[in-house]
Parts: C-alpha cells; structure tokens; sequence
C-alpha cells in the first residue's frame, strides 16, 4: 500500500465527539509512517484538550482502520508539542462544522493571558447578533451560545 | 537544573487534588452552566495530573504508573500545595481558590514550557493554554461576585481573605526546581491584584503564611479528601472496566 493511500485511510477516520470531521480535518492527524523493513505502520497523534476522553476512542478506531486495511500490528503514538491549536482546523473542517450547526472558532492567537471573545456568526441563520449561554458545553473544546435573531442555541468549539 | 521526581509530583498533584475538590461541585453547583464549567476545569486539571504523575512514575524508576501514584500513596507522600486540599466552602471560597490557582499555574506553564526539559515543557506549553481560560473563568466571578450586591461582596472578600495566606507557599524558594517559584510571585500578583481592585475587593496583608504540603506535611482535609478518591481502586486492586 502506498504512502498517500495509508495516510487516506487514516485521514478518514472520524472524530467520535465531532463525527462530522475527520481526525485530519481536526488537525490532530500529525504522523503516519510505514517501516520500510517490517512493514509495520506509526500514527502520531494530538489531543485537543489534556483531559480529552475522546483520546481511547481515537486510538481504536485509528487501528481498527488499519487492521481492516491490512495492518493489523500498528501503533499509535501521541505527542503533546506543538501544543493543538484551533487554527490546525482546516477549511473543510470548518465548513463541516458550520453545517452541523457547530460554530467554528476564530483566531486562536498566541501569548494571549486572557483570551478575548470576538463576534460569533449563528451557524444556523448567520447573524453576527449572538451570545454566549455558558463558557464551557457538551464537550471540553465547547462553548453553549444562542442566536438573538433566529432565536437558536448553538455550540461553539472555542478558539484554543 | 534537572527535572526530579519530587518537582513532577508537586505539579501533579496539584492538578490532581484540584480536579477532585472541582468534581465535588457536580450537580450542587449554583447553575447547570457552572456544574458543566467545573467538570470540564477538572477535566483539564486531570489531564494535566495524568501526564505528570505518567512522567513522574518513569522518572523514578520504580515501577509505579500513574494509577499507583494517585490511588497507592498515602497523605504524607502528596506533594501538592495546601491550597487545593482546602474544602470548597461557598462558591465565593471556590472562585477564590480557582483564581489563585490558575494565576499561579499559567505563569508557572509558561516559564516551564520553555525549559530545557523538553517532556516537561510540552505537558506546560499545552497545560498553560487550558489554565488561562480556567484563570478567565474564575475572573469574571470574581468580579462578578467582588462587584456584585452587598452579600456576595462581603462573601468573596471573606474568601480572598481566608485563601490568601495559602498563596505563600505556592512561591517558595526552590533552587532544585527547572523553574524556581520564588521568581513568579511579582507575575502572579501582577494577574492577581488588577482582578481584585476590579471586583472592588481588598487586596489581604501579607502575614501569615501557612506551608508543609511540598514536604508532605498536610492540613487534615487530604486524608478525607483521598479516602473518598482511593477507596474505590483500593478494595478492588486492578479492577477494569
């Protein structure tokens, strides 16, 4: 199997808490290597969050993925540097995202102490005319807000 | 300087000890929203206390993994801070703590995260951008409540003033450590005080200045504090689900 079509099959493994994006299209994909000699194929991951209890999920399905591929015998391997930022969310990812519902972050930044909260669009109607319900959601990397003009809750994976 | 056990348990356990004193808020916080806020700072805290604890148990060499070091050890083997061992009080006590905890754990990350242990400093770089937004948090209701009616006022000074004298022994000298505390307190007052003058709070002397828990010396609070967090792992050792 070639490199890139390895890669593909990991690349479409989805996020168990996010299951409208991939793990790539998260940014937590950093790695996948085949050992030329034994044939024996690495998946380097990130966490979004430390505390990330979608992490276990990931792993099996990652080799679960693999096995059905032909390699039964891979590892996965997370690092934590870089640390994950939003910003790794790619443009796909985001649109996905949108379309559940789920607001996208913005800018992440860097060195910020105290992050600043900018304009969240509804991802149901647009509006810019929003607010948040609650800093923390369903999930770690989620905060709850709701749409002044359409009236509707939405969640926003926040910037990080 | 090199990184030692001792140093890694002191960080562990302070995210560790944190994260079960913030679970104990689940369902009895003053909102649904804030149930949810506490359990994912905690979320944050344990995942921080895994990766240091996992760190710390190779470090030593002895065999013992993360589950060994949090649910095998008893009181007097706890390195963490007196601070996060203190009962939640009121919520006004909880902000306190939360406040004082993550001023002092961003401007430690941050030094650590450019530290030449590079295991050490990738757990930081990532641990700090979690804790800011706990630091975040425990601003706005500290303003909130400091700012608030006359009651909630008078709560929150009572609780900055009864937490204060424990921020002390967050900034002892330790000449061992990669990064040693002493250096940080004029960076975590300079987060610290701006906050309270916001949420119209007095700003407590410095006098007292309880310490012992880098020794292992505790308040009585631990014990009960771990009899509840390892009884569990301990009548069933090994126990899977």
């Amino acid at each position: 199997m070639s490199a890139d079509r390895l890669r593909d099959v990991v690349a479409a493994v989805v996020d168990p808490e996010l299951r409208v994006v991939t793990i790539e299209e998260l940014g937590i994909l950093r790695d996948v290597a085949e050992d030329p000699t034994s044939g024996r194929v690495t998946v380097t991951i990130t966490p979004t969050y430390t505390g990330c209890p979608a992490m276990d999920v990931i792993r099996a399905d990652i080799r679960r993925a693999l096995a059905a591929a032909g390699h039964p015998d891979a590892e996965v391997v997370t690092v934590y540097a870089p640390a994950w930022s939003t910003d790794w969310i790619s443009a796909s990812g985001r649109a996905k995202l949108a379309a559940a519902g789920i607001a996208p972050p913005g800018p992440a930044g860097s060195g910020r102490s105290v992050p600043l909260t900018l304009t969240v669009r509804c991802p149901h109607c647009g509006a810019a005319d929003t607010e948040q319900v609650s800093r923390f959601g369903s999930t770690a990397c989620k905060a709850l807000w709701r749409c002044r003009a359409c009236r509707e809750p939405f969640d926003h994976l926040r910037a990080l | 300087m090199k990184t030692t056990v001792d140093h890694l348990l002191a960080l562990g356990d302070d995210a560790l000890i944190a994260a079960q004193r913030l679970g104990e808020w689940v369902a009895a916080a003053p909102e649904l929203e804030e149930d949810v806020a506490l359990a994912n700072i905690a979320l944050d805290q344990l995942g921080a206390a895994r990766l240091l604890l996992t760190y710390a148990g190779e470090l030593e060499g002895a065999g013992r993994d993360e589950d060994a070091l949090a649910y095998l050890r008893d009181d007097r083997e706890f390195r963490n801070c007196l601070l996060v061992e203190l009962p939640n009080g009121d919520f006004a006590v909880t902000m306190a703590k939360l406040l004082f905890l993550a001023a002092y754990q961003l401007t430690l990350y941050t030094a650590l995260s450019g530290c030449a242990d590079e295991r050490l400093a990738a757990i930081a770089s990532k641990a700090r951008k979690e804790v800011a937004y706990h630091l975040d948090h425990a601003r706005l209701w500290t303003v909130r409540l400091g700012d608030g009616t006359a009651e909630s006022h008078r709560r929150m000074q009572a609780a900055v003033d009864e937490i204060w004298p424990y921020t002390h022994e967050l900034f002892l000298p330790d000449p061992t450590a990669p990064v040693d505390p002493a250096g940080l307190r004029a960076e975590f007052l300079a987060i610290v005080e701006p906050v309270l003058a916001e949420a119209t709070l007095e700003r407590p002397a410095d006098d007292w200045a309880p310490e012992g828990g880098r020794r292992g010396l505790h308040t009585e609070h631990l014990s009960y504090l771990l009899a509840e967090m390892q009884v569990l792992h301990r009548a069933h050792p090994g126990a899977r689900w």
